[in-house]
């Protein structure tokens, strides 16, 4: 359920995009691609958002859309020495000073980057390369 | 072709959160989203904070995903609460406070007190209105938490920890617990308190109370 309602926003958003940009040329556009920025302290999980997103996105100008989202790995900054780094597990200490460092805003983004889109009608390869973002598949995950 | 839009996914939610909030303000309500997991203890905190605010003018708006227990629960208290039944959703969001606002006869001056959803998760992640979020967690729930829940902890502006008489028998780690949260809010205070009593619930009234002083001004 957790994704259910972004999967809704991000698609009613793209589609806004992609159909402002069609009116503002008299064309109609279809959207191919989102490129996401998810910081990992979201909770936003790959596997799930690319299923709600391709479920809410039926019937609408961002159906078949490949979704590609880049993953943010929180950083905390060590008060001491200023250092910025990764969590362990069950500890915000620094691995520098040993110092609890303190959260930063990187890490907890969520928006949508860029879109691809083209026009409507333009006939989609019969076999599509996987993508690249399905083929490393080895995305952080939260 | 690429467009460039660097838009935020909440985008529309949080334009309306903001208009929310102005009206809110507009008329000297002070509006506190209280997020926990289930059986933390928001319910019993809010009835705790409510009896001591007394008389000052006060409504709840009580979250939940299906049933209107806590909302009656309060009501037989004297406490004027308003329920919102997500039916299924994790979380409230503007939308859902717009409408509920629209139902509610509020007077100005009051507090407002918004239980969300059991949930630790996306209650995080939407402003819906609110002056300030708080996170209670009870002792029960492990010292863990702001560990595991960052984003949750790191948005409160304060912790209530609840159950405290719970302490040894569940070997809660408050020194744990005290550490992560002061990574992820540095600067929150965090709050003992055992619902059943009211033990160090005046603490949490008189933090509210110059917390709205501050924000109100």
């Amino acid at each position: 359920m957790h994704e259910a309602s972004a999967a809704e926003a991000i698609v009613k958003m793209v589609a806004r995009e992609a159909e402002a940009r069609g009116l503002a040329e008299g064309k109609s556009y279809r959207v191919s691609r989102i490129g996401m920025v998810v910081g990992e302290t979201t909770g936003y999980m790959r596997e799930s958002m690319e299923f709600y997103v391709a479920a809410s996105a039926k019937g609408t100008a961002v159906e078949g859309a490949e979704l590609d989202i880049r993953y943010v790995k929180p950083l905390l900054r060590c008060p001491a020495c200023g250092l910025d780094f990764e969590r362990s597990r069950f500890s915000f200490a620094c691995p520098a000073c040993g110092a609890q460092g303190v959260m930063t805003k990187t890490g907890s983004e969520f928006y949508v980057d860029s879109i691809e889109i083209e026009p409507e009608g333009d006939a989609a390869p019969a076999s599509p390369m996987p993508s690249a973002a399905a083929s490393a598949g080895t995305g952080a995950r939260p | 072709m690429r467009l460039e839009l660097k838009r935020a996914i909440y985008e529309e939610n949080d334009e309306l959160a903001r208009k929310i909030n102005e009206g809110l303000r507009s008329r000297r309500i002070f509006t506190v989203n209280v997020l926990g997991s289930p059986g933390a203890g928001k319910t019993s905190l809010l009835t705790r904070v409510a009896e001591r605010l007394r008389p000052e003018p006060l409504a709840v708006i009580e979250g939940d995903v299906a049933s209107d227990i806590d909302t009656v629960a309060l009501k037989a208290l004297g406490i004027d609460a308003y329920q919102i039944e997500t039916g299924g959703d994790c979380h409230l969001n503007a939308p859902m406070m717009e409408a509920v606002l629209g139902r509610m006869e509020i007077s100005d001056g009051s507090w407002l007190f918004i239980e969300n959803i059991g949930n630790l998760i996306c209650p995080a992640e939407f402003v819906i209105g609110e002056d300030l979020k708080v996170v209670v967690a009870s002792v029960a729930e492990g010292s863990d938490k702001p560990y595991k829940y960052p984003a949750a902890f790191s948005k409160s502006a304060a912790c209530i920890l609840t159950k405290i008489d719970l302490r040894e028998a569940v070997g809660f780690d408050e020194g744990f617990f005290r550490a992560g949260l002061a990574s992820v809010a540095p600067g929150a205070p965090l709050f003992p308190i055992n619902g059943r009593t009211g033990q160090g619930v005046d603490a949490v009234v008189d933090w509210l109370k110059a917390a709205r002083a501050s924000s109100l001004k």
